[in-house]
């Protein structure tokens, strides 16, 4: 069995959002060190708010400014910090009921060991030094030993913008392995050639092969080359530039059946025009210098395939 | 295509079950390529094909693989040819099967298969989880799974339900009933290790692991022919919590209780309990809200302590606990799933078995 192949993978993508007008008068006030609870019918006061009670699932609004100190309800300390958590330095995670609020607000508590924290303990919120209407802008809480922290007063009346939206930017890295039957068509994909895999029920050739056969769920093993030569079985005219793509529109991408492949695989079209490309076109492809995968497929000037000889490959 | 049945509600069942090893890795597998052999063995254990399935309903999420869609992949190790009838949750297979309960109940299928799965080698477990959590208050701060329960275990040790001491057997017990269990990933006597996010330690975390797991239901006769003991699900339910921790007593899981209450798992005893209980510290609450009292024998297979394939293993659960009384080791068994940070979201199911 080939080497199966790995690779580094990164998942990252800035997730805009919006704010619901409790959420956004809340992060607004982080930004004004000022936090703001919202009332529930009932009487209590959540921290941080939300626009439903969470029991009822009533619409709430009523805002109502807490104290930037409070009393750790639960903690547990995280020695290791990892990429992204509030402190770069060993912190306690904790949970924070702050004066005046009936429900608790996670976030990081700056301490110097476990042994300065308990269950219990007074905290206040230290404010990050610059602010933009995030969970962030409080950069996290640190021991308080004096009185409770006063309000500010406000009721939600803040100066500045309303926060609106904040980008909550994600990013997940992975190694990723294709696993056995794709490992060895990349493989075979370094020599210029496409290998695909029969099913032992139906007989048929997966291109990709995936390593099981999608209409008889079965197992697949046995390596088929195909092509390099097929036919164009559809294809389509694209009209729009992709972001960072430095292929000219309009070009064609098609479904090719490589010969003797029974599932059509995608390519793009070149060295003939965009409209002069149909179905049953004879193909080949084209590979650039170093290049893993064929860039496209151009005409071989064979006469066009018979409809019958790949209509089953739609 | 079904049977009149006088009162009413099917009985439906739960008539084969079959799992993979769990493994730290599996590289050299794709994810449909880890789950072709557990489909094959499921479906082998009732001489049924594919095709005979009324209803194929899958549990797995996109982000442990870093891969979007990577269901329709998976597809591919059932054989979707000619058209099945199928669904997928992006969650545990435990809710897949509830899916599955509720369309046999409906008497549009009288079978199903069910299956999930979870490949968290290629990527963080404790980071990807972190995306689950609220938006806007907590995921920019990226807790990882561990902190969280880690928040619970303080709350439970605070409340003098448990201490470390206390935890760490819970975990040393799991791991030592798990040499009986071929499947488990941790097995026998493994260090309680360090803090990984005090109070909790190594032992008390489940391991990072890749699985996957399948049911069969049936209903009615179909379930008696196509099995000598069904497990027959005498009820299933499953409940939310508020989504805000903060909101939240953490040593304590109304929504285990109350979906357990609603399942009829209070009605009479159970012999057998198999909790999806990923935390030590999580196993405590579950005893508590469950009622549950030493003459419970709880997680004969190990649990998630000893195995914890992201997606399968609260079907695992139900699978565990059918198998049992499949071979008749029990007759009257719960069998409990949970996802989400500090036992958010749970399912209670309640299975029997016909007197012998």
């Amino acid at each position: 069995m080939p080497e199966v192949l790995k690779a580094p993978l990164v998942v990252e993508f800035p997730f805009t959002r919006s704010l619901g007008p409790v959420q956004s008068a809340f992060l607004t006030g982080l930004r004004e060190r000022v936090v703001l609870g919202v009332r529930t019918t009932d009487g209590r006061t959540l921290v941080p708010p939300v626009e439903y009670d969470p029991v009822t699932a009533e619409e709430i609004h009523d805002l109502v400014e807490v104290a930037p100190t409070g009393t750790v309800t639960t903690w547990a300390w995280n020695h290791a910090p990892r990429r992204g958590q509030p402190l770069t330095t060993p912190f306690a995670w904790v949970l924070v009921r702050l004066d005046g609020a009936d429900t608790a607000l996670l976030h990081a508590l700056d301490a110097p060991g476990p042994d300065a924290v308990h269950t219990g303990m007074r905290v206040r919120i230290r404010w990050a030094g610059e602010r933009t209407g995030a969970i962030t802008d409080i950069a996290c809480f640190e021991p308080h030993d004096g009185e409770p922290g006063q309000p500010s007063g406000s009721h939600g009346e803040l100066a500045g913008d309303r926060v609106t939206g904040i980008v909550a930017p994600a990013r997940l890295d992975y190694t990723y392995s294709p696993g056995r039957a794709q490992s060895a068509y990349i493989a075979e994909l370094s020599t210029q050639r496409t290998v695909g895999e029969r099913c032992p029920s139906c007989r048929k050739v997966y291109v990709p092969p995936r390593g099981a056969c999608p209409t008889c769920g079965v197992p697949t093993a046995e390596q088929v080359e195909v092509g390099p030569r097929g036919t164009v079985t559809t294809f389509c005219i694209v009209n729009i530039k992709a972001k960072n793509l430095d292929i000219e529109v309009p070009y064609v991408y098609a479904h090719i059946a490589l010969d003797g492949a029974d599932l059509a695989l995608h390519g793009r079209i070149g060295g003939i025009p965009y409209d002069q490309v149909r179905m049953g076109l004879r193909v080949e492809p084209v590979w650039t210098e170093g290049a893993r995968y064929p860039d496209h497929y151009r005409p071989t000037g064979e006469p066009d395939a018979d409809y019958d000889a790949y209509k089953e490959l739609l | 295509m079904t049977s009149e049945e006088p009162s009413g509600v099917r009985d439906i069942a739960v008539v084969a079950f079959a799992q993979t090893d769990v493994r730290r890795t599996t590289d050299e597998l794709s994810e449909v390529e880890m789950l072709m052999p557990v489909l094959h063995s499921v479906l082998d254990r009732t001489g049924l094909k594919t095709a005979d399935m009324d209803f194929t309903c899958s549990g797995s999420s996109d982000y442990l693989a870093g891969r979007a869609f990577s269901f329709t992949l998976a597809l591919d190790g059932v054989g979707a040819w000619p058209p099945i009838s199928e669904s997928h949750v992006e969650m545990d297979g435990a809710w897949a099967l509830y899916e599955a309960w509720t369309k046999l109940l409906t008497g549009d299928a009288d079978t199903a298969l069910v299956y999930s799965y979870g490949k968290s080698s290629p990527g963080s477990v404790r980071d990807v989880l972190t995306r689950q959590l609220d938006p806007y208050y907590v995921a920019p701060l990226w807790p990882d799974s561990v902190a969280l329960a880690a928040l619970q275990a303080q709350a439970l040790i605070d409340a003098g339900d448990t201490d470390e001491p206390a935890l760490a057997a819970i975990g040393a017990r799991s791991r030592r009933v798990a040499t009986l269990n071929s499947r488990a990933q941790l097995r026998g006597s493994v260090p309680q290790g360090d803090y990984v996010v005090r109070p909790l330690r190594t032992g008390d975390c489940p391991p990072v692991g890749d699985g996957a797991a399948a049911v069969i239901l049936a209903a009615g006769e179909r379930a008696r022919a196509l099995c000598s003991r069904p497990a027959w699900i005498r009820g299933i339910d499953h409940r939310i919590e508020a989504h805000a921790l903060g909101v939240r007593d953490l040593t304590d899981s109304p929504s285990t209780r109350l979906a357990a209450e609603k399942a009829g798992a209070f009605e009479r005893p159970v012999d057998t309990a198999e909790l999806h209980a990923p935390f030590s510290a999580q196993e405590v609450v579950l005893r508590k809200a469950l009622r549950l009292n030493d003459s419970v024998r709880v997680n004969l297979s190990g649990g998630a302590l000893a195995a914890n394939p992201m997606m399968a293993a609260g079907l695992i659960r139900i699978g565990e606990a059918a198998a049992r009384i499949h071979r008749g080791e029990s007759d009257r068994a719960l069998a409990h799933a949970t996802s989400g940070p500090c036992l958010q979201q749970n399912l209670v199911a309640v299975l029997e078995g016909e007197p012998r």
